[in-house]
This record gives C-alpha cells, sequence and structure tokens, in this order.
C-alpha cells in the first residue's frame, strides 16, 4: 500500500442519466508512467476530473498518497500535489513564462496582502531551475505566452507542473494539437519526468506515443474500464481490439 | 528518435526580433500628431504649436499651451488610471463620470464656508447643522468613502451575480448621476474652504494625476494585484485554475476604480470651487478612451499605466491644437469620436496580425 501513489474505488460518475464512469478501480504505484486510453466518450476525461477535482463524483473513493481524500475543487488537488496539464491550456497569454509558473503562488518580497511585492528574480531563478530540471527549452523567459508556439505553450504548462513538488502530474491529451517536432519536445519532457521518478497519468490518442512512454496501459470504454495491461503484455492490435470492444475480456484485468 | 529530437523547436532567440513595447508606438503617434500640428501651424497660421513665438515672453516652448494640455487631462487621467486597471482586468466602467459628479456634490457641501463676505453662506447645506468650516480631512474621508461604496457595489454585482460589467456599471452610472442631482435639488454647491480650494489650484491636478499614475504603474507591475490583473484579464479560466480569488479581486479592482473616480471630483470641484450635478458627464467615455488609445486593449490583459498616461497626452494634445487651429468645438467631438475608434480598429489588427504570426 505504502508505494501506491494513487487508488481509486468503484469510482463513478452520473450525469443525470448519463453513466460516464462506472466503477473504476485503478491504481497507480511510485514512479510509475500509466496511459489511459479509449475512444471519444469513453470516461477518460471524466475519471480526470473526479481525481483532479474539477467535478464531484457520484460515488466511489479516491486515496492519494496515502490518505483517503475528497477534493473540493481542482485548487485543493494542486495544494494535495496532484498537477494537471489540461487540454485547453490553463495559462495566461498575456504574461511571460515566470509569472505563468507561479500564477496563484507568487513568490513574495514584502507581504502587504494583495499589495505584495513580487519577488521576481526569485521566480524567474526558480523558472530557471524548473526549465532545466524538465529539460524544457523556451528561447525568452521574458516574452509573453502568446508569442510563442503551441509546443512551447504546453511546454511551459508541463513546466509549471515540474516548478512544485509535485506528486502526481496528469496530463490530458499533451500533443493533441501538436506538430510532430513539438511532439517530440513533450515526449522528451515526460521522458525527463519519468527518470526523476516522478509518476505520470497520460491521457492520449496516440498509439506510438504510449507504447514509447509508458509502463501500463489502462483502457476505458463506455465508461468501464476494460484493460489494464503491462506494455510488455500487450501490443497496438491488442489495445485496439479493446478499445472498439472486439476484445472485452474482464479476466485481463487480474493480471496487473 | 528519441534522442535526436531531445529540445527540437524554436530554441535560438533573436533579440532584435522582439517586439517593442506597444507604449512605444503610442509614443511615437504623440509625437507624430504634435509634429503635424506644429506643421499645418506654420504653415497655414504662420505660428508655432509648440514653440515660443511671442518676444515679450522667454523660454523655448509655449509653456501656457503645454501646461493647459496637461492640466485639461489630468482630471479625467485620474479617472482613467482608474479604469485602465478595470479593462485590463476584463471590464469595462461607464459608472465613473456619475461618480464624479455625485461625488463632487457630496463632498462639497462638507467643505463649505459658514461666512460668505460677513454674511451667512446662502448655499451652504449643513449650516444648521453647524458642519461649516470643518477640516479638510472630512470631504476628503466623505469623498473616499462615496467612491468606495459606488465601486464596491460595481464590483460586488459584477463579482457575485456575474451581470456584464457594462451593465452593472451601466446601472451605478444613472443612479449616481441620479443621486448628484437629488443630493441638492439640483442646486450648485459652492463656497469652499480654502483649505479645500487648495487641492485643486494652479498645478496640484496634474501633481496628483502624475503622483497616482506613477504609484499604479509600479502596482500594476511590481505587485501581485497588478499580476492578478493581467491574469483574470488574459485568461478568467487560467486565472481560476491557479487558485486566484477572481471574486475577490474584482471588488477591489472596482473600488480601487471607484476610489480613483472620488478623487477626481475633490480635484474637480476643488478647481472649479463650485459643485454641480452635471459634473463628470461623459468623462467615463473620454477615461475609456484615453485607455484604449493609450494601447489599453479592451478585450483585457494588455496595456499599462504609462500607455493611458501617454493616451491621454494626445486626447490633450488633439483638443488643443484644434483650439490652437481656430477650428469649432463641434469638430473635437467629432473627430475624438473617430479616433477611439480608429485606436481599437488597430489594437483589434494588431491583435489578429500576431495571432497569425504565432
Amino acid at each position: 500500500m505504502s508505494d501506491i501513489v494513487l487508488k481509486t474505488e468503484n469510482l463513478t460518475k452520473h450525469y443525470g442519466g448519463v453513466h460516464a464512469l462506472q466503477e473504476a478501480n485503478f491504481e497507480l504505484r511510485k514512479g510509475e508512467h500509466v496511459a489511459i486510453m479509449g475512444d471519444n466518450g469513453a470516461g477518460k476525461s471524466t475519471f480526470v476530473r473526479q481525481i483532479t477535482g474539477v467535478e464531484q463524483r457520484t460515488s466511489g473513493k479516491i486515496w492519494f498518497d496515502g490518505k483517503e481524500v475528497n477534493f473540493a475543487g481542482p485548487i485543493e488537488a494542486r495544494e494535495a500535489g496532484i498537477e494537471t496539464v489540461f487540454q485547453n491550456l490553463a495559462l495566461a497569454d498575456d504574461l511571460d513564462v515566470p509569472s505563468n509558473l507561479f500564477l496563484g503562488r507568487e513568490k513574495v518580497l514584502f507581504n502587504l496582502g494583495p499589495f505584495s511585492i513580487l519577488d521576481r528574480k526569485a521566480m524567474r531563478k526558480a523558472t530557471e531551475a524548473a526549465l532545466v530540471r524538465t529539460a524544457v527549452k523556451i528561447p525568452n523567459l521574458s516574452s509573453t505566452i502568446r508569442h510563442m508556439s503551441g509546443g512551447q505553450r504546453q511546454c511551459v504548462a508541463i513546466a509549471r507542473t515540474a516548478t512544485f513538488a509535485s506528486k502526481l502530474i496528469i496530463m490530458d491529451e499533451p500533443t493533441a494539437a501538436l506538430g510532430v517536432q513539438e511532439t517530440a519536445q513533450v515526449e522528451n519532457i515526460i521522458r525527463t519526468l519519468k527518470e526523476n521518478g516522478e509518476p505520470l497519468i497520460l491521457v492520449s490518442h496516440n498509439m506510438r506515443q504510449v507504447f514509447d512512454l509508458v509502463d501500463r496501459i489502462v483502457v476505458f470504454r463506455r465508461g468501464r474500464i476494460v484493460a489494464n495491461l503491462r506494455k510488455q503484455d500487450t501490443d497496438g492490435n491488442d489495445i485496439v481490439a479493446y478499445i472498439t470492444g472486439a476484445k472485452t475480456g474482464q479476466a485481463e484485468l487480474q493480471a496487473a | 528518435m528519441s534522442q535526436t529530437s531531445h529540445g527540437i523547436g524554436g530554441l535560438s532567440y533573436d533579440a532584435k526580433k522582439r517586439p517593442w513595447p506597444a507604449e512605444f508606438n503610442v509614443f511615437l503617434a504623440l509625437v507624430i500628431l504634435v509634429a503635424a500640428f506644429e506643421l499645418v501651424g506654420r504653415v497655414f497660421l504662420g505660428d508655432s504649436f509648440l514653440f515660443n513665438t511671442r518676444e515679450n515672453v522667454s523660454g523655448l516652448f509655449n509653456e501656457q499651451r503645454l501646461q493647459i494640455i496637461i492640466l485639461q487631462v489630468s482630471i479625467v487621467g485620474i479617472i482613467a488610471i482608474g479604469v485602465t486597471q478595470v479593462i485590463i482586468c476584463g471590464g469595462i466602467d461607464l459608472s465613473s463620470g456619475s461618480i464624479v459628479g455625485a461625488t463632487a456634490m457630496i463632498a462639497m457641501s462638507f467643505a463649505q464656508v459658514a461666512t460668505v463676505n460677513g454674511n451667512p453662506n446662502p448655499k451652504a447645506m449643513f449650516i444648521d447643522y453647524g458642519w461649516t468650516d470643518l477640516p479638510v480631512i472630512v470631504p476628503l474621508l466623505v469623498a473616499i468613502g462615496c467612491g468606495l461604496i459606488a465601486g464596491l457595489i460595481n464590483g460586488l454585482l459584477i463579482a457575485y451575480t456575474r451581470i456584464p460589467p457594462f451593465i452593472a456599471t451601466l446601472g451605478m452610472m444613472v443612479t449616481a448621476r441620479g443621486i448628484a442631482k437629488w443630493w441638492s435639488k439640483g442646486q450648485p454647491i459652492s463656497f469652499p474652504t480654502d483649505s479645500f480650494a487648495a487641492i485643486g489650484k494652479g498645478l496640484m491636478p496634474v501633481v496628483i494625476f502624475i503622483s497616482l499614475a506613477i504609484l499604479f504603474q509600479l502596482i500594476l507591475t511590481y505587485t501581485k494585484y497588478g499580476k492578478h490583473c493581467y491574469a483574470i484579464g488574459s485568461n478568467e479560466d487560467a486565472a481560476r485554475m491557479s487558485g486566484i480569488k477572481i471574486a475577490n479581486h474584482k471588488v477591489l479592482v472596482y473600488a480601487i476604480a471607484g476610489i480613483l473616480a472620488s478623487i477626481a471630483a475633490v480635484v474637480l470641484s476643488s478647481k472649479n470651487l463650485t459643485a454641480q450635478a452635471g459634473m463628470g458627464v461623459m468623462y467615463e467615455l473620454d477615461a475609456i478612451a484615453m485607455a484604449v488609445i493609450g494601447g489599453v486593449s479592451l478585450s483585457g490583459g494588455r496595456g499599462s499605466i504609462i500607455g493611458t498616461v501617454i493616451g491621454s497626452l494626445i486626447f490633450g494634445v488633439i483638443i488643443s491644437g484644434f483650439t490652437f487651429l481656430r477650428l469649432d468645438a463641434y469638430y473635437q467631438e467629432m473627430v475624438k469620436g473617430v479616433i477611439i475608434v480608429g485606436a481599437v480598429v488597430l489594437d483589434q489588427w494588431r491583435q489578429r496580425r500576431r495571432a497569425i504570426g504565432a
């Protein structure tokens, strides 16, 4: 139990009559990278939203970092150590890189309530350190996000998760809107996170990417987890079979 | 491909291609405008707009004209500082002109003298209560209180009922104007104490405007408050996700805008030695125009106080330039309208071009 970072038990979410997520049992161990796959509407994003507190679950339990948790909102989840890179990048376009990394948790020189003086040097330094740690390369820290490419934006969003001592990083289709080179850049950051032993949940549609990056693949179909496979025990065709419903064996669930 | 592609993409950084600050463009526009008036003046009137041409007065520049330019924009400029931070935060404030009117009336009634030329002050509203010749701090606090209350109501409405800022402040605009008229049943309020009259004397409005501009430029650049203004105006969802308390911040932003409008009211009524219910009509639009001309984006997230100050100078130069060219005041207003729309078009165009470039 001690090396389990995240565990869900019978996690269920209904939107009115729609059963978007049903009895999801999921585990994530320290340093493990897990991919969540599935068709559109299979429950992937719903699952992520319950964990990160963006929505409130209908029933079920979540343990994080050894404790049962009930996050009232994404901010509580973040304070507990779950950092999420959202599909729609949660960045402020008109702020520079350090301001975005420290948005909502600025380092302060003098505390004067809302008018606290910012410690810009310290934030800049910490930003540089975070970029080095994640191997993110941004040409100019003081240029605004507006002037950056999609890949660079995504890198900033990911670097933000690594700036703070996070215990779990969740990425919801981080490369969906990126070009080939930019995707490679983001994937390299994910590899760096793996080397640093940071656990990760990756929601992705990209089969090649998933097999390149993660240890384990969890497949959602119609709101249920239909497969939970270690990478070496499966292949692309197998996964596709689970995604499309050609293969539905619940038996494999016990394998991992 | 995993190792070789490490860190590909957009690594080189050409410092020369860095977009120059928007304030620079605005300043350039100011310079061009002044040069245009200078040129037209020299060619058609044989007079200089900027430089001193009179022999009995010393000095290189026409100081009188420069003083008038900055003096006439400084009071609306104080409002524009508040409006700038509201717009940067993604909102709009239409109520500031009416807040000026209401605050001027209420504050002035607490700043009146007891006797005029040896007779009891005929205009004193509270002479029966003995509330005359009060220390200057009383009308000042009353004014700031008025601005604060109006701003708080704006902010609370916008933050908690989620009605658009346009509607909330439009309501305040109408209501505050009503209060201004009701306060003395439409009568002007006059005869302030000397200490109250000193606030807006001579170049004091300019001093107050510049000091407040510097203060708020620093606040917007170096404090959490400023950073959050830009963040909320830039991407409100991102700001919320980042844990910024949006509602509290908005209430504060509108409260500060209200206080700045009330400071403008004090300076204006002190300068004019009287308060009238019609004071500050259209000031809100002039203030918004100064901000927009100064490069503050109406879609939020971009702009600065420096830009607004330069924008206010452009405003002043236009009015003063039209007087200099002996054109009717009617033309001023027409041209003002064109310039406001032009500034917004320019902003939109610049934004689109950037979006394509990115």
